[in-house]
């Protein structure tokens, strides 16, 4: 049933695509075709929408989504401090569907054919495309911390890296801890998603702790030398705010774990935790990293930054965390959502037989709460460079706030439910 | 000599004319990367404390960009954002928010 649904929609969809070329060719500029997205986070929900609003309609997409629900990582560790609840920071599909026209398909992608532009879906079937836009954000490299790299131990030792049960699984974690008992975060060596992110959950965590179990500490084991983002208005809250409560340890490395004793294994050192939550590395989400197409660091994506397309396979563009950043770009969602237009106005140009924008313009703005109310931003803007072919930042823009302050704490909200109305509303 | 010189120039025109030949959707590409904020096609999600910018009179948008940029106008982040774009962007980009309905 399922399978006929889905021919069907590929025969509707190519007979509009005829339609919409053969109306092209009067126009001269109108795009048209079948687009696939693969995965509807910040990227490619995102793409999804702005490929259909921006071709009014003439441009079919379909959206692979193993979820059935959009859940944000942004805010989620709100959810774990406990201040927010699952349902704020979840999302239907539905207005994707319904006001903008794309198909959704809740199922995984097991295999990219590119030289026949057709995917294989996990429940059966094919989708052929015109072109397709990757957006599988992150998979973890368990294999690195030997200890986790099996289902049972995952289920111990928590990432909460990715928003959904585990989100819910850490915080019940927090909650069953007695009081006097420690919480330890380990943060993997850098680039990984969301850099000011690990380092706000250790505040909300810290926050939660002086509200709630007074005798309990929180501990950073960062596997980097250093503080990755905001560093001063993170070490400005842990002085100011949780003295005490909270201890930040550089240069200290998970290489593996106990479980049983819930210990962290440091290169020479030991850490046990009552609760401890292991952020493994992590490299593009598996159907970027495993279709064949070119990777550096065997980790990220390399891609054109004037169209998001593989340097090495044509009609595949991959979006978000997945790709390896250009200089200082942080791995965000917010920046995902930028990728995905960029992406969304590059396919419609090359659809029409156009080349791409020759001057994108990106920007990234990150919010960090240090308790329940107190948020500190990073801002940055970057425009595309002919001469690197990369999009750089721009040199006296962008920047932190001059302090922590409950103005930005509004401010944070309005910016989720506006970035979440932009993809999915 | 002259004429060399002249068809040179010529070539440079060109060559300087295509190198800025830019995508005719510009403007709603640089007001799109606004949208994260300010809402899609600058229509801001009500009552979450984030202005509109649909609608705006172009002049009006413009003088408030320019104040941030150069620091007139005091800002949590606004300031630091509106440096990245130069002049001709931050038109191009009121103009698009003006035309919205």
């Amino acid at each position: 049933m399922m399978l006929m649904k889905r021919r069907e929609f590929l025969k509707a969809g190519a007979a509009a695509g005829a339609m919409a070329s053969l109306y092209g060719c009067a126009a001269g500029s109108k795009a048209g075709g079948h687009v696939v997205v693969v995965g509807g986070g910040y990227g490619g929900a995102t793409v999804a929408k702005y490929l259909r609003m921006w071709s009014q309609g003439s441009v079919q997409v379909t959206l692979v989504e193993r979820n059935p629900t959009f859940i944000s990582c942004p805010i989620s560790n709100l959810v774990i401090g406990g201040t927010k609840t699952m349902e704020d920071i979840t999302v239907s599909y539905d207005n994707l569907k319904s006001k903008w026209g794309v198909r959704v398909i809740q199922d995984d992608v097991v295999a990219v054919d590119a030289a026949k532009r057709s995917v294989r879906l996990a429940k059966g079937g094919d989708l052929s495309y015109d072109r397709i836009v990757l957006s599988p954000g992150i998979d973890f490299m368990f294999d690195q911390i030997p200890g986790l790299n099996n289902a049972a131990a995952q289920e111990k030792i928590l990432h909460a890296w990715k928003a959904g049960a585990q989100t819910v699984a850490l915080r019940k974690q927090l909650e069953a801890m007695p009081d006097g008992g420690t919480f330890a975060v380990a943060i993997p060596k850098a680039p990984y998603r969301c850099p000011p992110g690990p380092y706000e959950r250790a505040c909300l965590v810290a926050d939660y702790f002086k509200k709630s179990k007074p005798k309990s500490k929180v501990v950073i084991l960062d596997a980097n030398e250093d503080v990755q983002s905001k560093k001063g208005l993170f070490m400005k809250a842990w002085a100011d705010l949780y003295k005490g409560t909270l201890e930040y340890r550089p240069n200290s490395e998970v290489k593996d774990v106990d479980v049983a004793t819930n210990t962290a294994i440091l290169e020479f050192d030991k850490f046990k935790a009552d609760v401890l939550n292991v952020i493994p590395p992590h490299r593009a989400g598996s159907i970027a990293s495993q279709s064949g197409i070119k990777l550096i660091n065997n980790r990220w994506v390399d891609i054109n930054w004037l169209s998001m397309e593989s340097t090495s396979t044509p009609g595949v563009h991959v979006l978000g965390d997945a790709v390896f950043p250009a200089p200082t770009m942080p791995k965000s969602g917010h920046m995902a959502n930028q990728h995905g237009k960029l992406a969304a106005a590059a396919i419609l140009n090359l659809l029409a037989g156009q080349e791409p924008n020759p001057a994108p313009v990106v920007m990234n703005t990150c919010y960090s709460f240090v308790d329940a109310k107190n948020v500190i931003h990073v801002a940055s803007v970057h425009q595309y460079d002919a001469a690197t072919k990369l999009v750089q930042p721009v040199k006296g823009a962008g920047g932190i706030s001059a302090a922590r302050n409950e103005l930005e704490g509004k401010a944070a909200m309005g910016w989720a439910k506006n970035i979440w109305a932009d993809m999915l509303a | 000599m002259k004429k060399l010189t002249q068809v040179a120039a010529a070539c440079l025109l060109a060559a300087a004319s295509t190198a800025h030949a830019a995508d005719p959707n510009l403007g709603r590409n640089l007001a799109a990367t606004c949208a994260n904020c300010h809402g899609t096609n600058g229509k801001a999600v009500p009552g979450a404390g984030m202005d509109s910018l649909a609608g705006e009179s172009k002049a009006k948008l413009l003088q408030k960009l320019a104040d941030f940029k150069s620091g007139d106008k005091p800002a949590s982040i606004m300031h630091q954002i509106s440096k990245g774009y130069s002049d001709e962007q931050l038109a191009l980009i009121a103009e698009y928010f003006a035309a919205q309905k």
